[in-house]
């Protein structure tokens, strides 16, 4: 039998150790060990986008990661992305523009959509279609999605002038 | 997943070590995007996953050798926005048709060209040819995704990398080290076509790892295009693709490398097509002719006959598009 | 007590009905707060994992689990069959064995452990060939071993319409099985627990029916039905297939119990497609005979298919789909195969029949050198029972479809799509569904401190039922949607229906507007006799009661009057009081764009105009529109249940071969209410099924339109393109 690890990471801001298999996801890890279950189980296998989250500020599918791999690394769950019951922009918008429905995709495409307008803060309606190609919705409306990820985008750029 | 060891070294030489132990029953973990379906669906058994994204001297990407070196730790989003891969049109074209952030994210260049088909038959659990009471399931079965070509033997599926035809066509080679040494492989003859379910896609030995990729620099008189028939505009897989390099001449063809992926076992060169079109300037004429002689040969099972009309599809609009003449609007 | 009018009120007269109001369990859906099944993973939860069948038919001849059970971690094992009376499998997929261990891990190493053999059985698993399956005896047959169809049908002289028609079609269509594919697969968390005086059986179920799923534990288990709780906050995606507590929810009860642990049993992604219910598949010969002017004379079809097992297919009743001309004989005939079984689909039969009846119309509506949206007007006066009222209703949302998608502009006739390799086309299709209110109850309750909750033992699919519920609420009440409280998700709430048929939204706002008028009447009683007014004058609005347009009293200084005793008062549904009503149409129209050389089909724009009586929230009403268009592009396009003839089994279980659209697939929608006057006076009627309904066959006549040959069968992958025009 492999041996369990010793695993040090920062979630959301936070240190976390834990011990983990090397069997184990970094998804299952999250979810039943760490008992963080705002990260969707959709496919498990890299299809879906559901379990996205970001590790070391890049999104991947956490169902393609190993809990042993990161060691070190920095992730950010959904979890980490409201303050409380105060919704950042990208939430905000997604709820107010319907873009969720049963809810298993959204916190995958709010995490994607996240890492988008890190990169490209005013992006087109082709852009967000491709980077959100990795995410698969099956009740909601891809329609509404397109719209919300715009609005967020307006409303962080309205935000950063208002900073400014 | 079925328990197994997970080892990260630091250099080539530990992970060549840690490789080779238990009979080669081991596994690279590099991206993970492939490898960690086939360990869930138990499609592979390694008693040892070897995590090779610590190993420093495989990051990057550098000129080298008249050429460009990639590292096989580099992503597909790293390749894709690298400047020293930009003029290598049909990689980045390839990179562009991975529409999946996540993937392009983890995965890795060299992980492309190794990964195992994606048949169905060895996806479900039934061996890298799909066997069952002896007999080829992709052949009595449901073959509409298989090989058109090189389809003969026992192996029915199709090869699974996405980059290997543009790679070929540009006259790659992959940087293998192993327990004997170094030793640099041309993509051509990199891919292998298993006639039993112990052998491999690749001619990797026990123990072997690629550790760079090379491609051989754009000089100005070369064109390249690539072309993937993806039924999603988003997440999915080509049923047939090609990649063309052309060694242009006053809009002459002078020298041309055709390649078509996802119709064989194995990357498919298409020189007969390639020939025919040395001489000749690329148009729609042309390049439908030269589509039709790629396919001339295919060789289709009972449900994928429609594959060989895609590859020739394929073939023609990755010679208009090498030229610029595919209009990228419509398709 | 003062009498309240059961009415919505006049339309426009609302603060909240209507309006588009944001989901009130957004915030935790959104920030990963909400706990769905699959994230219940209290203390102590045991993880289970399941062995399934591999055949198509097989018996099994050995099962020793003495392996699995030994290995550390490992607390039970659970047999769906064994070797004797229940060892026959049925298909590939079927559940064997369950293993419930400390981790998922663990629970599969035991899964891997237990020693299985099958003697392996003839199968049948290919739906589409009717000949096969009668060499294989799959079909019906009679006492005396005679074939005979499901459904034998003749109205009127087909034959004669057919030889004295103008103009006369003959063709073949079909549509393959698909399944549900839930984001979060089916499953339950139970906990037993005998040791308080709770209910000794918690299942966390993932539902459409919190209600009805309770008493099927505990007859399973001897238990009285009140010592049953079933909880589903959220579910994600359950579209037909979730309303039953299902072997497997038993076996997490049966090993919870064992245990005394809670056990976790959610379906792997490949058996969720395998097993928990498909959609059934339909093939058809029609022919189909017309005047030269349109009218439909004639109708006569063929048809077969499966699901599963029992050997049935789309109803053979319901064809041709919502025209009724005056001569048809219809034939229908189920294969009995060796596939997983049928659930409820969105919207059961319709699709189905819509794709195979008006796919046949648009090419009648080609050969007379027709606009298909003209045929249809032709027959306005010849549609079926239940959709007749909606002649006028079809009329009007043909032009309004056409309007949005500038039919008169880009239609051309059949084939000329454009000259270069990619064509393009249009198409439309056109649908009914009843969405009828069934029975249901909802609990109202105003408390002294001005609070007001309703509860109902519903469930949120996801379309916004909590929503609607506290809207309804609200509005009746004349408070702020932040101010009511709705609760549902639990079978301890007063009994509501199953979700599925469009019948939810009507049953609990129905429910809850009659609950919440007879609550406030109550207090209206208290308030006329606090204040010295006469009840039959009061009304509420602003938070607070008026009498005529003078305000009487704050709603708080209302709700002091009620005393320790909460105000509760139960509305029933259906009741026939204008509320709710049944009965909507639908037209769709699509604009695609087809590949000629690679078979690839791209969606350019999808028009639906839909027509559901009194929209209570419309950007939840919309947003099941949209969402049915997906699900129709995806299922005329893309996805669809592979059988692999050969070994019997389900082989593309999976999201990489089970393809479904993506985000850059689905072109432009365009989602319109079509809401006059009249429509609002009808009252609630439910949406959900409606908008996937003639999806398919619109882009299905879309493609045909763009490249002159029909491609006959759903879903169009670029393998039946290039097929269809390859033998074209």
């Amino acid at each position: 039998m492999a041996k369990k690890r010793v695993v040090t990471t920062t979630i959301n801001g936070d240190t976390h150790e834990f011990l983990c298999q090397p069997r184990q996801t970094l998804l299952e890890t999250l979810r039943d060990v760490l008992g963080l279950t705002g990260t969707k189980e959709g496919c498990s296998n890299g299809n879906c986008g559901a379990c996205t989250v970001h590790l070391n500020g890049r999104p991947v599918d956490s169902c393609l990661v190993l809990g042993v791999e990161v060691e070190g690394a920095e992730i950010r769950t959904i979890e980490g992305v409201a303050c409380g019951s105060h919704l950042d922009e990208v939430q905000e918008a997604f709820l107010e523009g319907a873009a969720l429905q049963c809810g298993i995709c959204t916190p995958g495409f709010i995490m994607q959509t996240e890492s988008l307008l890190d990169e490209n803060p005013n992006p087109t309606e082709d852009e967000i279609r491709f980077y959100l190609a990795g995410n698969l919705c099956r009740c909601t409306g891809y329609d509404k999605i397109v719209r919300s990820v715009q609005c967020a985008a307006e409303k962080r750029q309205t935000a950063n002038v208002g900073d400014h | 997943m079925r328990p197994f060891e997970y080892a990260r070294p630091q250099t080539e030489a530990e992970a060549v070590e840690l490789l080779s132990d238990h009979d080669g029953k081991t596994a690279v973990l590099a991206g993970g995007t492939d490898i960690m379906n086939l360990l869930r669906r138990d499609a592979i058994q390694p008693r040892r996953l070897v995590d090779i994204k610590h190993i420093s001297s495989m990051q990057g990407i550098r000129q080298a050798d008249g050429g460009v070196l990639v590292g096989s730790l580099v992503t597909l989003e790293d390749a894709a926005e690298s400047p020293l891969l930009a003029e290598h049109r049909s990689v980045l074209q390839v990179a562009h048709a991975h529409k999946a952030i996540q993937i392009q994210q983890a995965g890795t260049l060299a992980g492309d060209l190794c990964q195992l088909p994606h048949c169905w038959y060895f996806r479900n659990g039934y061996g890298l040819l799909g066997m069952e009471n002896g007999l080829s399931m992709a052949e009595a079965g449901d073959n509409r995704y298989h090989a058109i070509f090189g389809n003969r033997g026992p192996a029915k599926f199709v090869s699974g990398s996405r980059f290997a035809p543009a790679m070929i066509a540009w006259g790659a080679k992959v940087r293998v080290v192993g327990p004997e040494g170094e030793e640099f492989i041309p993509l051509e003859y990199f891919f292998a076509t298993p006639k039993t379910d112990r052998q491999n896609v690749t001619v990797l030995r026990p123990g072997q790892l690629v550790t760079h990729v090379w491609l051989p620099s754009r000089t100005a008189d070369i064109v390249s295009g690539a072309y993937e028939v993806l039924e999603l505009n988003g997440l999915d897989r080509p049923q047939a693709a090609a990649a063309v390099t052309l060694k242009m001449q006053s809009g002459i063809v002078r020298d041309a490398r055709i390649v078509m992926g996802h119709v064989a076992p194995t990357p498919w060169v298409a020189q007969e097509a390639a020939n025919a079109l040395i001489g000749q300037s690329v148009n729609e004429d042309t390049a439908s002719r030269v589509g039709d002689i790629a396919v001339a040969g295919a060789t289709p099972l009972s449900m994928n006959g429609f594959k060989v009309q895609m590859a020739r599809a394929a073939v023609k609009r990755s010679l208009l598009r090498a030229v610029g003449q595919l209009d990228e609007a419509l398709v | 007590m003062a009498e309240r009018e059961v009415t919505w009120g006049p339309r426009g007269s609302h603060t909240l009905i209507g309006k588009e109001v944001s989901r009130i369990d957004g915030v935790e859906k959104a920030s990963g707060a909400a706990k769905y099944t699959n994230d219940m993973n209290q203390p102590g939860t045991l993880f289970a994992r399941l062995l399934t069948c591999t055949h198509a038919k097989a018996k099994v001849t050995r099962l020793n689990v003495d392996k699995a059970k030994a290995i550390a971690g490992v607390h039970t094992v659970y047999l769906f069959k064994d070797i004797g009376e229940n060892a026959e499998c049925n298909y590939d997929g079927e559940l064997v064995a369950a293993v419930a261990a400390e981790t998922a891990d663990i629970a599969e190493d035991g899964v891997r452990a237990i020693e299985v053999a099958y003697e392996v059985l003839p199968h049948v698993v290919d739906e589409q060939d009717l000949e096969a399956a009668r060499a294989a005896k799959r079909l019906k047959y009679d006492d005396d071993g005679k074939e005979v169809p499901l459904v034998d049908r003749t109205v009127g002289d087909p034959d004669k319409a057919i030889a004295d028609a103008d103009v006369v079609h003959t063709g073949y269509y079909g549509i393959h099985t698909i399944s549900h594919m839930c984001l979060e697969p089916h499953g339950a968390h139970c906990t037993w627990d005998e040791s308080g005086d709770g209910p000794k059986l918690t299942a966390r179920h993932s539902t459409q029916a919190v209600s009805t799923t309770g008493p099927q534990f505990a007859s399973q288990f001897g238990l009285d039905a009140s010592d049953v709780r079933v909880i589903c906050n959220y579910i994600g995606g359950g579209f037909g297939s979730k309303f039953a507590a299902d072997i497997w929810g038993w076996a997490a009860a049966q090993m919870s119990k064992d245990t005394g642990r809670p056990v976790r049993l959610m379906l792997d992604r490949a058996t969720e497609l395998k097993t928990p219910g498909t959609r059934p598949s339909g093939f058809a010969n029609v022919t189909v005979a017309a005047t030269k002017d349109g009218k439909i004379t004639a109708w006569k079809s063929h048809h077969w298919g499966t699901n599963g097992p029992q050997g049935g297919t789309i109803d053979g009743n319901q064809m041709p789909y919502v025209f009724d001309p005056p001569n048809k004989h219809v034939v229908s005939q189920g294969i009995a195969t060796d596939c997983g079984p049928n659930r409820a689909w969105r919207a059961p039969n319709h699709p189905q029949l819509c794709a195979i009846t008006d796919t046949a119309l648009t090419d009648l509506a080609a050969k007379l050198n027709m606009s298909p949206v003209d045929l249809y007007k032709a027959n306005l006066d010849q549609l079926d029972d239940t959709a007749k009222e909606n002649s006028k209703l079809y009329a009007a949302e043909l032009d309004r479809a056409a309007e949005l998608m500038e039919w008169e502009k880009k239609w051309h006739a059949h084939g000329k799509g454009g000259n270069g390799p990619v064509k393009r086309g249009l198409g439309v299709a056109l649908h009914r569904w009843g969405g009828q209110s069934v029975k249901c109850s909802s609990e109202v309750r105003i408390f002294a401190d001005g609070g007001a909750q309703a509860s109902i033992g519903s469930q949120d699919l996801g379309t916004g039922t909590r929503t609607v519920i506290a809207m309804v609420l609200a509005e009746t009440c004349g408070l702020p949607l932040e101010k009511v409280k709705a609760r549902l998700g639990s079978n301890e709430y007063v009994y509501g229906n199953p979700s599925g048929g469009s019948i939810t939204v009507g049953s609990v706002t129905g429910a809850t507007r009659r609950a919440a008028l007879e609550a406030t009447g109550i207090l209206f009683d208290k308030v006329a006799e606090k204040y010295k007014v006469d009840a039959k004058t009061l009304s509420l609005g602003d938070e607070a009661v008026w009498s005529d347009k003078k305000k009487v009293c704050s709603w708080k200084d209302a709700c002091r009057l009620i005393g320790p005793e909460p105000i509760t008062a139960t509305g029933p549904s259906p009741v026939a009081d204008g509320l709710t009503s049944k009965l909507v149409g639908g037209v769709q129209m699509a604009d695609v764009s087809v590949d000629t050389e690679t078979g690839v089909i791209r969606i350019n724009r999808m028009v639906a105009v839909q027509d559901c009586g009194l929209v209570i929230n419309e950007k939840t009403a919309k947003s099941q529109v949209y969402g049915g268009l997906i699900m129709g592009i995806a299922y005329a396009t893309n996805e669809e249940r592979i059988m692999d003839n050969n070994s019997g089994r389900y082989i593309n279980a999976d999201m990489e071969t089970y393809k479904l659209p993506r985000i850059g697939d689905i072109g432009e929608l365009i989602v319109e209410f079509y809401q006059p006057d009249s429509e609002y006076n009808r009252g609630v009627v439910g949406l959900g099924e409606p908008p996937v309904i003639s999806t398919g066959a619109a882009i299905a006549n879309a493609v045909a339109n763009a490249t002159g040959v029909r491609v006959p069968v759903l879903p169009m992958t670029p393998k039946r393109v290039l097929d269809a025009l390859a033998q074209a």
